[in-house]
């Protein structure tokens, strides 16, 4: 199966005409922030835990901007408090794409992280797309309309994760 | 030690056409305030998360100030933030902070370590180019103009009074006089901000 490429992931933002990145990395981003980074249209704002991804978020978007936010599973859980109250309680229409760490096509799941990632939005009545190739690309743009529509968070689960961002240009 | 109303009052006069958030001074600020639909009185969406907003607000608009009252339990529970706004360095955001030293709308716990904390040092640490600890209004009256007039990202530490608020949640007066959402789309209109497509 084709992977993820981060050149593909930019597009997709940029088609969607987001205007900030709020993000915080792991490990394995790193050519995707070479790529944003280098990108004159995409501010990036890094932030040192992810719940404040969604209140940065909300900011930007009251003022108008387009913002996306970029992290990993484990620190959306971390975020729900402010998912519940920035996210969701001030309508922002934000895609957020998250890394799905320990995701295995429905095999056998032996991290949590990936185990309790669906659970956790269903909860919170987050819909979300998952993402594994370049041929699932559209499914960004897809998530970037329903959240301007439903005036939501919409997730994509980046289900390429542990590799797809690390594959060279 | 500050009323926060009293300090409010003062603010208000150096004001000029800021977009303010009054965070947990919301209650104080909307009896005060003549510029409504330039205040983002959002009380509480979620603790913690009240610096980065206004990261993002002034972010989004750098031709508006931005004024955010941040409480201490905030910047406690989402410190990490600062170090956002200080590599973010906007130019047009004063972030002040009122520290009554408690969780005051619990019932009056102290914050943690609340009597040796320095705010102000902590923001200078994570690289706000200009930081103030003020704790008296003639010190609050005598340098609010200095504060404003310089380019942001500014941190000002503000020692107040408690005013403690110890009732049942749903038996607590409603200071809001409009939702978050319409509070912000108010913003938006009077600042002529078209919301993304």
């Amino acid at each position: 199966m084709a992977e993820l490429s981060p050149a593909t992931v930019l597009e997709q933002l940029k088609k969607n005409g987001a205007t900030h990145v709020v993000w915080l990395p792991d490990s394995e981003t790193n050519f995707l922030y070479v790529l944003m980074s280098e990108e004159p249209s995409l501010d990036l704002v890094p932030v040192s835990r992810e719940g404040h991804a969604f209140s940065t978020a909300a900011g930007l978007a009251a003022g108008g901007k387009k913002p996306v936010i970029l992290i990993q599973n484990t620190g959306m859980m971390e975020s729900g408090d402010s998912l519940r109250g920035w996210g969701l309680g001030m309508n922002v229409p934000v895609v957020m794409m998250v890394g799905y760490r320990g995701w295995t096509r429905h095999g056998v799941i032996n991290d949590t992280a990936a185990f309790y990632t669906e659970r956790f939005l269903h909860a919170f009545n987050i819909n979300y797309y998952l993402v594994e190739s370049d041929e699932d690309a559209d499914r960004i743009s897809i998530a970037f309309a329903e959240a301007q529509r439903e005036k939501r968070p919409v997730a994509v689960l980046v289900g390429d994760e542990y590799h797809g961002f690390n594959v060279s240009r | 030690m500050m009323k926060t109303a009293e300090m409010l009052e003062i603010f208000k006069r150096h004001r000029g056409d800021a977009v303010v958030i009054p965070g947990r001074g919301g209650r104080f600020w909307v009896e005060l305030s003549d510029q409504p639909d330039r205040d983002l009185p959002l009380g509480d969406p979620a603790m913690g998360g009240h610096a980065s907003f206004a990261l993002g607000l002034a972010l989004a608009m750098p031709d508006q100030r931005v004024v955010l009252f941040d409480s201490e339990g905030d910047v406690l529970m989402g410190m990490g933030a600062l170090p956002t706004i200080a590599e973010k360095a906007p130019a047009n955001l004063y972030h002040f902070m009122l520290d009554n030293g408690v969780y005051a709308t619990t019932g009056g716990q102290p914050v943690p370590n609340a009597e040796q904390m320095e705010y102000e040092v902590v923001a200078q640490g994570c690289g706000y180019p200009a930081t103030y600890a003020i704790d008296n209004l003639e010190d609050f009256a005598s340098q609010i103009e200095e504060i404003l007039g310089q380019p942001g990202p500014v941190f000002v530490a503000l020692k107040i009074d408690p005013e403690i608020i110890n009732e049942p949640i749903n038996a607590r007066p409603q200071w809001q006089r409009k939702t978050r959402n319409q509070a912000v789309a108010d913003m938006q209109a009077e600042l002529g901000i078209q919301p993304p497509a």
